[in-house]
């Protein structure tokens, strides 16, 4: 448990949640970024640049926090170059193929109490688990 | 529009914000979280908990208006149906996730972060969602009805 975090990890939880309201209350959009992505990549323009404009808004976020505090990008895994691609690719894929992610289903799906985000979350929480568990003690954490 | 595009981007602002605060863009604390054998990392779950708490519980001030301060009608999947492709593609997404220990959200914004391992990730993220794309767009499933906003209704998030 060393590396547990919860106070900064509770208070960016809540931040999502407050994004995640917004973005319905403002834009009657789900803040789900597999679908927000996926619909840019697709040539999705409905209801205007909103979708541009919230994945700039992601990078910016990212840029902005890179300077202030290199640490939170920190990659400690060991993880080869044809591993993360393989992973990006699988995500990608798979996010589409299910109709969301972590935020799609996990946050907002399941605040909505959707039956199936509630199914999603559930069978990727233990697809990752098993996932992680084979490469940390099969592989030894190397891949 | 400007007030739109403008909101879209501090939504993704904050969003980000989160993000990182909540450790998500560093893989070993998801990775940390998913493999629980390990010095288990419980972070992650306060992330979504903390999220899935607060929109929970924020939303229903949203959803009795009529509809949003910016956009004509809120576009909220409906779809009830548990079907192949939902499981499949979580199924699938779990084990990218439990692989890399990166989601969609924290690998965008670790790419604005300049994050080398993300670098390689959202290329192949992307490709990974146009693969989707060109695979099933021309075949329809039976349980997405071809209506006039279909892929609204289909898509959960």
């Amino acid at each position: 448990m060393e590396h547990f975090t919860p106070l900064s990890s509770l208070l960016g939880g809540i931040l999502i949640g407050v994004s995640a309201t917004a973005m319905l209350g403002l834009l009657g959009r789900v803040a789900g970024i597999s679908g927000v992505l996926g619909g840019l990549l697709a040539g999705d323009t409905s209801g205007g640049p909103w979708r541009p404009a919230f994945v700039a808004g992601l990078l910016v976020g990212g840029f902005l926090f890179a300077a202030a505090e290199p640490a939170a990008f920190a990659m400690t895994l060991d993880r080869s170059l044809p591993a993360l691609a393989a992973a990006g690719l699988l995500v990608g894929f798979g996010s589409r193929l299910g109709s969301g992610c972590t935020s799609g289903h996990g946050v907002c799906g399941m605040a909505r109490g959707s039956k199936r985000s509630i199914m999603a979350t559930l069978i990727f929480m233990t697809t990752g688990a098993l996932t992680a568990l084979f490469v940390t003690q099969i592989l030894g954490g190397r891949l | 529009m400007m007030a739109g595009i403008l909101a879209a981007f501090g939504c993704g602002l904050v969003f980000a914000c989160g993000l990182v605060a909540g450790g998500m863009t560093q893989p070993s604390k998801v990775v940390g979280f998913l493999d629980f054998t390990g010095a288990w990392d419980p972070s992650l779950a306060l992330v979504m908990g903390g999220a899935l708490g607060t929109h929970a519980l924020l939303r229903r001030f949203v959803t009795t208006r009529s509809r949003p301060l910016l956009a004509p009608a809120f576009y909220v999947p409906t779809r009830k149906d548990l079907d192949a492709r939902l499981v499949a593609g979580a199924a699938i997404f779990g084990v990218g996730w439990g692989l890399g220990g990166f989601c969609p959200g924290p690998a965008v914004v670790a790419l604005g972060g300049g994050m080398s391992a993300a670098l390689v990730v959202v290329p192949a993220m992307v490709a990974g969602m146009l693969l989707h794309d060109h695979w099933f767009a021309a075949a329809p499933s039976a349980a997405t009805p071809v209506v006039a906003n279909a892929t609204e209704v289909g898509r959960d998030g």
